[in-house]
């Protein structure tokens, strides 16, 4: 029974560092349709940002702050300097965020090294709690309590702000938003900056279970598409259950089958796809 | 003049292990096999409009589905060939259903969704694959009596089929079913409007690529001997794509002249730094921004720039 519960909770957690990678991707794919292949090294970059600014004294607090605002800066800069010029071409566009991808992991590889950095769990939260006769890890629930606030306050966000309203209205109908005077160019970079500090968020967030380690951003990438893929592109709901639909598949397949897990990923994936093209949620076809 | 061309190029292929030394006959070797498979990625990708960031998957299903049969079941060569070339097929045609799903980038995600996944076994499925330790002792074949374990006659083995798959690819490039490939990467709605099925045309592309790629994981496992999840990983289907795009997708000689600049780079870059990966991501960046139609289009344009100039 406490190998069960404690592998629901794991999924849970999984799940929330999900969203807070496929959310950033989904937003970015929805509104400017480019797939940002460089999202797993950005929540690996964030990883080891973070592992930094730990290892220089500070708490993780600070450390999730630093690492979201260095990750949002370095996809604002990619957007700008790159992306944008490749507008209107986005198979070259999906292959210079790859390219971009190799540049980052190499450069992580190149000033971190080959060997896993560790990143503690703050000790606020290392205590375990006990429910039902049952004890969980804390920081675990802690990940899926922030992911959902994420995921609240995205909600928020895109349905009840202004900001939110413009980037609804591009996802639906770029074209029709430029013509109302939609600042199309700022709103892109905004986007671009949100989705690459959310990945950069769930990289340190993420930090005191996977630790930072060359080869994180596969790792992650995959988990990415396969949710964006099951969720569905356009929809916030759509990532938010999927992310934890993949949690959850793959926490319990390396718990029972561990030699399979990856394949067991790809069932639901391949059967939502054969019946529903658009994703469990999406309306947007990819 | 072409036809004159081709031949020189080929009888200079021919005789090369012929004054050049062991290290030069096996880079030889490798391109070759790069060539192979960048020129079954280019099926897909320059004729078929339909970028695949997952084609090193049917080079590494083939390459280890032969490196199994032989170390674990102990088959023989042909068998094992036979089997490797059908099953890799086989996959490509499940995988082609899948991802044929969609277009676009969502083609482009479930390939690498779905070649990620294989990757991950490979590393993760130790009882069949050894994981991260790879297959090794595997043999080359002898195809009447010649032994491949000569590095000479390995290279004119490579040769031959590399011709062949070339000469194949060409021909159906330039049947009418290569030219409805282009017409559903070009205007698709106007070809299902002329009553072409064009998901039947994409898929049957899809296998045949896949069918190439499984030719070129055979002779890499051959000339490895040695089989690591790396061949899966989405550095070796990003290298790929990059041979095609680098040296001009949808041209028949653009793939296997990008397939001989990436290994050549690769060789020997990798002689004196550490960093490939990092060389890899910014060449593509690099032919992205500057030289998206690739290097044998841009070529072939400034030839016929000077050519004007003096006419």
């Amino acid at each position: 029974m406490q190998i069960w519960a404690i592998q629901t909770l794991n999924s849970l957690a999984l799940g929330g560092l999900l969203f807070l990678l496929s959310s950033g991707f989904a937003l970015i794919f929805g509104l400017m349709r480019i797939a940002n292949l460089t999202h797993g090294a950005l929540f690996m970059l964030g990883a080891y940002v973070g592992a930094t600014v730990m290892a220089a004294g500070f708490g993780m607090l600070t450390a999730a702050a630093s690492s979201m605002l260095v990750i949002a800066i370095v996809g604002g800069l990619i957007e700008r300097l790159i992306l944008r010029r490749l507008t209107g071409n986005p198979q070259g566009q999906v292959l210079a965020t790859l390219g971009l991808a190799f540049i980052i992991a190499d450069f992580c590889l190149v000033v971190w090294g080959g060997d896993p950095i560790p990143i503690n769990t703050p000790d606020m939260f290392q205590a375990a709690v006990s429910f039902w006769g049952l004890t969980f890890p804390m920081y675990r629930l802690v990940i899926l309590v922030i992911s959902c606030i994420i995921g609240i306050a995205l909600y928020l966000l895109l349905e009840k702000t202004r900001l939110g309203a413009m980037i609804r209205a591009g996802v639906d109908d770029m074209q029709m938003a430029r013509a109302v005077g939609i600042p199309a160019s700022q709103l892109f970079t905004i986007v671009f900056c949100l989705g690459a500090g959310l990945a950069g968020l769930g990289g340190i967030l993420g930090g005191p279970i996977f630790n930072a380690y060359p080869g994180l951003d596969a790792d992650m990438l995959p988990l990415a598409l396969i949710v964006v893929i099951l969720g569905g592109v356009g929809s916030l709901v759509g990532t938010f259950i999927a992310s934890f639909i993949v949690g959850f598949i793959y926490s319990f397949g390396i718990a029972l089958i561990p030699d399979l897990a990856y394949v067991i990923l790809f069932l639901p994936m391949v059967i939502v796809i054969a019946f529903k093209p658009t994703g469990l949620f999406g309306t947007i076809r990819t | 003049m072409k036809k004159t061309a081709t031949l020189l190029v080929v009888a200079f292929l021919i005789s090369i292990p012929f004054y050049s030394g062991e290290y030069y006959i096996n880079l030889g070797s490798q391109m070759l096999i790069a060539a192979i498979f960048a020129s079954s990625l280019n099926l897909l990708v320059g004729y078929g409009g339909l970028t695949s960031l997952g084609h090193a998957v049917y080079l590494g299903l083939s390459a280890y589905i032969t490196a199994w049969l032989i170390t674990k079941l102990g088959l023989g060569h042909a068998q094992t060939a036979v089997i490797a070339l059908t099953a890799t097929t086989i996959m490509g045609m499940i995988f082609g259903w899948i991802a044929l799903r969609a277009t676009g980038l969502g083609f482009l995600m479930l390939t690498l969704a779905l070649s990620q996944i294989f990757w991950g076994l490979a590393y993760r499925w130790v009882s069949m694959t050894n994981g991260d330790n790879g297959i090794s002792g595997i043999s080359r074949p002898s195809p009447f009596g010649v032994n491949l374990d000569d590095s000479n006659y390995f290279y004119w083995f490579v040769l031959i089929i590399f011709l062949a798959s070339i000469f194949i690819i060409s021909r159906i490039v330039h049947s009418p079913f290569g030219v409805s490939i282009c017409g559903t990467r070009d205007q698709s709605k106007r070809m299902t409007a002329l009553g072409f099925n064009v998901w039947l045309i994409r898929w049957i592309t899809f296998v045949l690529a896949s069918f190439f790629g499984a030719v070129a994981g055979l002779l890499y496992v051959y000339f490895h001997k040695y089989i690591h999840p790396t061949v899966m990983s989405i550095t070796s289907s990003a290298e790929a794509l990059l041979c095609v795009i680098a040296g001009g997708a949808g041209t028949l000689t653009g793939p296997i002249i990008g397939a001989f600049l990436v290994m050549i780079l690769k060789n020997y870059v990798s002689g004196y730094v550490e960093r490939w990966n990092m060389l890899l991501g910014a060449v593509f960046v690099f032919i992205v921004l500057f030289m998206p139609s690739g290097i044998t289009p841009w070529a072939a344009e400034k030839i016929r720039l000077i050519r004007n100039k003096f006419e």
